[in-house]
């Protein structure tokens, strides 16, 4: 009859209308500024630098100031000046660390291409964007004490890589501490033999390559 | 039970004691001036609040939240946005600092009054209404006629407006806004005329008398209740939405069709005048309405009666608003053919067939005890005949609609 699709009409907005109040399916609005969303994990732009310890984040960065980022960004918006003394590293290594560690993000394209070829994951990309500042030029070229940020927020950002990349260090800590262990023994050993030291070839380090970096720097 | 005289007499009271300060020579003078600026007050902060309720409605319909960020100028540093209720001084203002732009080949007279033409037209309706038991700023005996004549000539408003502009997207518009808000114009008056012949009287005071009492001591006997009552208003509350342009008949300003129709060159204040003249025409046949076919300010129950006359009237107005944006958040815009096809071939006819039913209902006042069943069974099927067929009718062979060209 004429009219019943009127009614029908006039019913789906009324349930709306009331639904607005109560029911949350029916009021999707998210009131940005006050109420901030979460982004989804895959989105990602600017890089940051990972630190091991957030209540110490220059003595624990995990960036060993090797300078392929700052080779490979096209836009050339990393500054890198090596340290003179060396700390150890996540693995304990003695490294050296970045003095200095600028990146421009007026210049920066959020290309990846310095979490790809970078051996360390000492860089990895952000989740920021509202960057606005009154200063073009100091606002956003940022220092490495703004860049640092610690591996909790990477994993508070991107859950599953930041699993990923865990993972891999800890085998690669454990690999060493076993090798450490193991040339210790070697080295008891020879001592016990009386035998002059060989020359031992150091095996070259398991190639360290994050998981994106197909087609990127081949291992060494 | 009725509400205290104090309270029911209240506005007039007050009135009174205003004008008591002047000599005596100028005091029907004051009154009269006194009741237009309270009309015209009392209206326009209507409109402002309507504005904002419409588009917290609409949000609300669409699953958002709609204005919400403006506060109140006395309150500026507060967190207290009090659900936006700033936003129609906010655009107000936003409206009044906006260039005037007047065509250089328009009419400059004409382009000048025509939203004043719309706008004086429209707040001369608001005159005859019975707001309240004492409250009616101008008592006619042909009220009815005068609201009808009055709201007739805001066409000559569109028409000015459009024909001033100097621009063919306006002209157009208005010649269709002029063809839909005259053939508009036929179905409200047959929608209205058995509400006088059953009231016996032009004036909307009197009608809205003849609508008092309960049958029972329950059921208010107002119009709508009635088997002619109720298409007839169903009749008004269409035709009322074409005349006051809204959706889904909101043709003439069809934003997306014909950039703004016959607003396309006005801005600014202007532009806020029509927009205001819209409004109060919406508010002036809501207010009809309410009279002829919703018991005016009477109580819908006996013990509410004790609520002052005028607060029943303002009620149903918001209600009867309320309806109106409900329709708009729901329905899209028709084509002109479709307009013009439920008007002369569907709401005519059916108010015709309305006006015979309520000849049958007069006739047979006096019809008692079980044959009042059989009444009431009568003009039921007399509507609900006609409505079922002229329906049918109206979409045979027209829909659905096949598209020869398009893929």
């Amino acid at each position: 009859m004429l009219g019943s699709g009127l009614l029908q009409g006039l019913a789906v907005t009324a349930k709306n209308f009331v639904g607005s109040f109560h029911d949350p399916a029916r009021y999707t609005t998210v009131e940005y500024p006050e109420q901030p969303t979460k982004l989804p994990e895959a989105y990602r732009n600017f890089p940051f630098l990972v630190t091991e310890n957030a209540t110490d984040p220059m003595g624990t960065l995990r960036c060993v100031a090797c300078q392929i980022c700052e080779k490979e960004c096209p836009p050339q918006c990393i500054y890198i000046e090596k340290s003179a003394d060396k700390k150890p590293d996540a693995t304990g290594k003695l490294q050296l660390y970045p003095k200095v560690f600028d990146i421009d993000t007026s210049v920066c394209m959020s290309c990846q291409i310095c979490v790809e070829v970078c051996p360390f994951d000492a860089i990895k990309m952000d989740q920021v964007f509202a960057i606005a500042t009154t200063d073009r030029f100091d606002g956003l070229l940022l220092k490495r004490e703004q860049l640092a940020k610690s591996n909790d927020y990477y994993h508070s950002i991107h859950p599953t890589e930041a699993a990923e990349v865990d993972a891999r260090l800890a085998a690669e800590r454990k690999a060493a501490a076993e090798k450490a262990a193991a040339a210790a023994a070697a080295k008891a050993a020879a001592a016990a033999a009386q035998k002059p030291a060989s020359p031992a070839v150091m095996p070259p380090d398991e190639p360290r390559r994050s998981s994106q970096s197909e087609g990127g720097r081949p291992p060494a | 039970m009725s509400s205290s005289p104090t309270l029911e007499r209240l506005p007039l009271v007050v009135r009174d004691w205003l004008v008591g300060w002047l000599p005596e020579s100028l005091r029907w003078l004051a009154g009269s001036l006194l009741a237009i600026v309270a009309v015209i007050v009392a209206f326009a902060s209507l409109f402002a609040l309507l504005t904002l309720v419409e588009r917290k409605l609409l949000a609300r319909v669409q699953n958002r939240p709609g204005p919400n960020r403006t506060g109140l100028p006395f309150l500026p540093f507060t967190k207290n946005r009090l659900f936006g209720l700033g936003q129609p001084l906010a655009d107000g203002i936003k409206m009044l600092t906006k260039e005037d732009i007047v065509p250089r080949t328009a009419d400059r007279v004409l382009h000048f009054l025509a939203p004043i033409a719309l706008l004086a037209f429209a707040i001369l309706t608001l005159a005859v209404i019975p707001y309240g038991r004492h409250l009616v700023p101008l008592e006619l005996e042909a009220g009815v006629l005068y609201f009808f004549a009055a709201g007739a000539a805001t066409e000559l408003g569109v028409f000015m407006a459009g024909w001033a502009s100097r621009n063919k997207y306006s002209l157009l518009a208005a010649m269709r806004a002029l063809a839909q808000l005259i053939s508009y114009e036929l179905p409200l008056l047959l929608s209205i005329v058995p509400v006088v012949m059953l009231a016996g009287t032009l004036s909307p005071g009197g009608i809205v008398e003849r609508q008092g009492g309960w049958s029972f001591g329950l059921l208010p006997q107002w119009h709508v209740f009635t088997p002619w009552g109720v298409t007839g208003f169903a009749i008004f509350f269409v035709t009322a939405l074409a005349e006051s342009n809204r959706s889904p008949f909101d043709l003439p300003e069809a934003e997306s069709e014909l950039i703004a129709g016959h607003l396309t060159e006005y801005s600014g204040f202007k532009y806020a005048l029509f927009f205001m003249a819209e409004y109060f025409g919406m508010c002036a046949l809501c207010g009809m309405g309410v009279t002829l076919f919703l018991g005016g300010w009477q109580a819908p129950l006996p013990f509410l009666a004790v609520v002052p006359s005028y607060v029943w009237f303002v009620a149903k107005l918001l209600t009867l608003l309320l309806a109106f944006m409900w329709v708009r958040a729901t329905l899209p815009r028709m084509r002109i053919d479709q307009l013009m096809r439920l008007a002369w071939k569907f709401l005519v006819p059916l108010a015709l067939v309305n006006l015979g039913v309520a000849a049958f209902w007069a006739l047979t006042a006096d019809w008692t005890g079980a044959v009042r069943a059989t009444r009431w069974l009568i003009a039921a099927v007399l509507i609900a005949g006609p409505f079922v067929l002229l329906g049918r009718k109206l979409t045979t062979g027209l829909a659905p609609r096949t598209y020869r060209y398009a893929a």
